[in-house]
């Protein structure tokens, strides 16, 4: 029997609105070990993660290390005791240097000035030693997604960390990116450093980790040896039961086309050519997906199409009418239908009530007004009968929206666009951090939209997501579309992984492909 | 027309477009300051208010220049420390407590006066002191230049060298790195165990000691007395120089500096008979003028910019 490195016994955190995040967990890893911590969103990972690392407080159960019981009080103590976060949102300062964000917080000094040379010094002599390769010049915000995790990852490093807790790290990468993070911690592990990785994709904790402890509804449910145990095993510790993870769906069959966007070019505010000649369609009755690492023109592609940005140069037409010139209002009256990437600032009003964020799009409307004012009644009758089609847990109507879960929040976006009857719906991200049951749910959703004839346009960084969800794809990098797939069924994470990265480029004729 | 130009193009006009820009260039230093450190504030008219107030009052107290100064600056901190009190611990509104504070400034100190003094205006019967003006060695004596740059106020030449010290301060030291950090992502300076709380308390600290140097200066420089809403405005002229300035120190100086002007320029012409209401507006329309020229520009540069690397691009696939 290895010894436990750490061990955290009988933890238990409620929060303040009496949410119980954490029941009786215990939790151990062994030095030198890749330990997967895996669990649905919403198990608790998170929270037993951050009482590790100083974030928070548990209200019962104590933590040890080495055997001897500590006190982590906040993240400069857990850094002493040379326990390291890798967060899922950097934590770094995109206007400075990868050496000043390595550096931050333990300044090297000459004559009393912050020494940019030795932080320079610092960051190359971490990056040779890990492996782990950045200019220490560059700065961050030129980064990819890649290298600013290495950053992050060398940021916890150099401050001596022995410990290293990686919060959902591949979730932004591409398969070759995240190959690459496997190689780099495995290395890690050879030179006696110890690893939790915190993912819900199976398959990766298969390949990487050692051993695997289970995380549902707040509670241990148990720890297992990776080789003793197989994919469907683990699923099933995390969900209690089986999931269907495919989607059932017909051959798409495509009608005439809602969506035409024809060489789209935009520079952003700072400069940067983001998108560069895009042009597809979709018609009715299919579902597009865009596939490709965060930040390279999707969201820009998105909140073009949904009148949000009206900054480009090209076309963008809907049911054969100039977007360009429509206001927001126009647009969702010509068929439009959008679930924004920023559930919290576009999706919802978190003060408002379910039923309110239900008809937000759709309040003016003669059928909701009963002379000056608001139809109380009929928004009543709107909002249980979609929180019934919809499947919302909530405590009623009248609840808070901010009160609920981001699934349940979801749900209730996705209650009020689609069923706006409109021709177009463009998801973005429409099931990011939120659970497995919501996800599958608004998914199945899409294909029926797709099936009532609505073009549908899916963005997502989930690849297994945009894979299973779309009939036809697009994959951007760069701001370019470097491949389309008239049928999303023949291809392989592999060969999606090298247009994603920029690695492989189809000809022109054949991205033509997806304009007509 | 010609009573005009003859008025300004003199050595002397140069000389009092420094000597009217002196709390502007502090005040935005000081808002330079806040705003690299994500604390942006509306408050530096009731600080620099609060430290003329004082400053007049100690060195009248004390008869010492030096502690009038110290006292001066006690008078900013004790706001720019309320206003941290209420909005990072009690988690109040930034920009209402700031109105608050402001309007607290300016009846506190009239208020006060009034018992001293029992007059709402001025402070002119108590014996306050002013900092000395410096006559520079050599550089007096050559002509021209020595009648702009010399005799000016102490405070005057300290303000210059407060322009590198900001820009080493933030630029150049960790403390700087860190309040730039914090500025940019408070999460991230938590992440790494700074104290973000400190950080923020502390760049309100040094923003409130350059902005009340900026008091010091109208109190026991400019005038030497303290009077009713002395700051006219200057507190919110110094956070739009550090806008256009774009939070760097040297253009932020230069904005100061053509604020300034219009304020000299306001000053010569009403010496010249014209209306004084319209004069008196000047510094203000020029501050407006100047936002709204700023916003306009940087909207076209964009545009421009955005054709420029689309055209590039373009040529550049051409040739390939």
């Amino acid at each position: 029997m290895e010894a436990n490195i750490l061990s955290m016994e009988n933890i238990t955190k409620v929060y303040p609105n009496g949410f119980v995040a954490n029941k009786n967990v215990n939790f151990s890893i062994h030095e030198g070990e890749i330990h997967a911590l895996v669990g649905e969103n919403g198990a608790g990972k998170s929270t037993l993660m951050k009482m590790l690392f100083g974030s928070e407080k548990p209200d019962e159960g104590r933590i040890l290390l080495h055997g001897k019981e500590v006190q982590i009080d906040n993240p400069t103590v857990a850094i002493g005791y040379g326990i390291g976060m890798v967060h899922q949102h950097f934590m770094l300062v995109p206007s400075l240097s990868v050496a000043d964000n390595l550096v931050i917080g333990m300044e090297p000094k000459k004559g009393g000035l912050y020494d940019v040379e030795r932080a320079e010094e610092i960051a190359r002599e971490a990056s040779e030693k890990y492996n782990l390769k950045v200019d220490p010049k560059a700065r961050v915000v030129d980064l990819s997604v890649g290298l600013k995790q290495k950053v992050e990852i060398l940021k916890a490093l150099v401050r001596g960390a022995k410990i290293l807790i990686l919060d959902e790290p591949t979730a932004v990468l591409t398969p070759q990116e995240t190959k690459e993070l496997f190689i780099e911690l495995k290395h890690l592990k050879t030179q006696g450093y110890t690893v939790v990785f915190i993912s819900h994709k199976l398959h990766e904790v298969k390949e990487l980790c050692d051993r695997v402890t289970v995380l549902r509804a707040g509670r241990t449910i148990g720890v297992e040896s990776v080789e003793n145990v197989s994919e469907q095993d683990i699923s099933r510790m995390m969900v209690g039961r089986d999931v269907r993870l495919d989607i059932d769906k017909e051959k798409a069959q495509a009608k005439d086309t809602v969506l035409r966007v024809s060489h789209i070019n935009k520079v952003n505010a700072l400069g940067k050519q983001v998108l560069k000649d895009v042009s597809f369609q979709i018609p009715r009755g299919v579902i597009l997906g865009i596939a490709g690492v965060e930040g390279n023109g999707q969201s820009e592609i998105s909140e073009i199409i949904s009148g949000m940005d009206r900054s480009f140069e090209g076309e963008v037409e809907v049911n054969g009418k100039n977007a360009r010139e429509m206001t927001v209002r126009q647009l969702r009256e010509n068929g439009v239908s959008h679930i924004s990437e920023d559930r919290m600032t576009y999706g919802i009003v978190g003060d408002g009530s379910i039923a309110e964020n239900m008809i937000s799009d759709r309040y003016y409307k003669k059928e909701f007004q009963k002379g000056l004012l608001l139809d109380e009644k009929k928004i009543a009758g709107l909002a249980d009968d979609l929180i019934e089609k919809f499947n919302v847990k909530c405590d009623g109507k009248d609840q808070p929206i901010r009160m609920l879960s981001g699934g349940n929040m979801q749900k209730v976006v996705a209650a009020r666009e689609f069923t706006s009857g409109a021709d177009l719906i463009i998801a973005n991200q429409p099931t990011r951090g939120i659970d497995i049951g919501a996800s599958m749910f608004l998914r199945n959703k899409l294909v029926e939209l797709r099936d009532g004839g609505a073009a549908v346009l899916l963005i997502s960084a989930d690849l297994s997501e945009v894979m299973e969800v779309s009939d036809r794809l697009i994959v951007m990098s760069n701001g370019r579309i470097s491949a389309y797939f008239e049928d999303a069924s023949e291809v392989t994470e592999e060969d999606m992984g090298l247009y994603m990265l920029g690695l492989k480029q189809m000809e022109p004729e054949e991205i033509r492909r997806a304009s007509c | 027309m010609d009573k005009i130009f003859a008025a300004i193009f003199t050595p002397e006009f140069l000389f009092s477009v420094i000597r009217v820009s002196t709390p502007l260039i502090l005040g935005s230093m000081a808002a330079l300051i806040c705003n690299r450190g994500g604390m942006l504030h509306i408050a530096f008219e009731g600080i620099m208010l609060s430290a003329a107030f004082f400053g007049m009052l100690t060195s009248a107290v004390t008869q010492s220049v030096l502690l009038g100064i110290l006292g001066a600056v006690a008078g900013g901190l004790l706001i720019s420390l309320l206003l941290g009190y209420f909005n990072l611990v009690l988690n109040s509104d930034r920009t209402l407590t700031g109105i608050a504070l402001n309007t607290f400034a300016s009846a506190g100190t009239v208020f006060a006066l009034y018992l001293l003094v029992q007059d709402k205006g001025t402070s002119s019967s108590l014996p306050s002191l002013v900092v000395p003006n410096i006559d520079i060695p050599l550089l007096k004596d050559i002509p021209v230049l020595g009648t702009i740059l010399s005799g000016h106020n102490a405070l005057t030449y300290a303000a210059f060298l407060i322009v590198f010290l900001t820009y080493l301060i933030i630029f150049r030291t960790p403390l700087g790195l860190r309040i730039r950090t914090v500025g940019e992502n408070p999460n991230a300076a938590a992440s790494v165990g700074i104290n973000v709380l400190k950080i923020r308390f502390i760049t309100l600290a040094i923003s409130a000691v350059v902005a009340s140097l900026a008091g010091a200066y109208m109190s026991m420089g400019y005038l030497s007395w303290f009077s009713r809403d002395m700051m006219a405005g200057r507190g919110f002229m110094s956070i739009a120089a550090q806008n256009l300035g774009a939070a760097l120190p040297l253009p932020s100086l230069l904005a100061s500096l053509a604020f300034g002007a219009v304020t000299a320029l306001a000053n010569v012409l009403q010496t010249l008979n014209m209306p004084s209401e319209i004069i008196q507006a000047m510094p203000y329309v020029a501050t407006l003028i100047g936002l709204g020229f700023f916003g306009y520009g940087a909207q076209k540069s964009s545009q421009k910019r955005s054709k420029a690397v689309l055209e590039k691009a373009r040529a550049a696939e051409e040739k390939a």
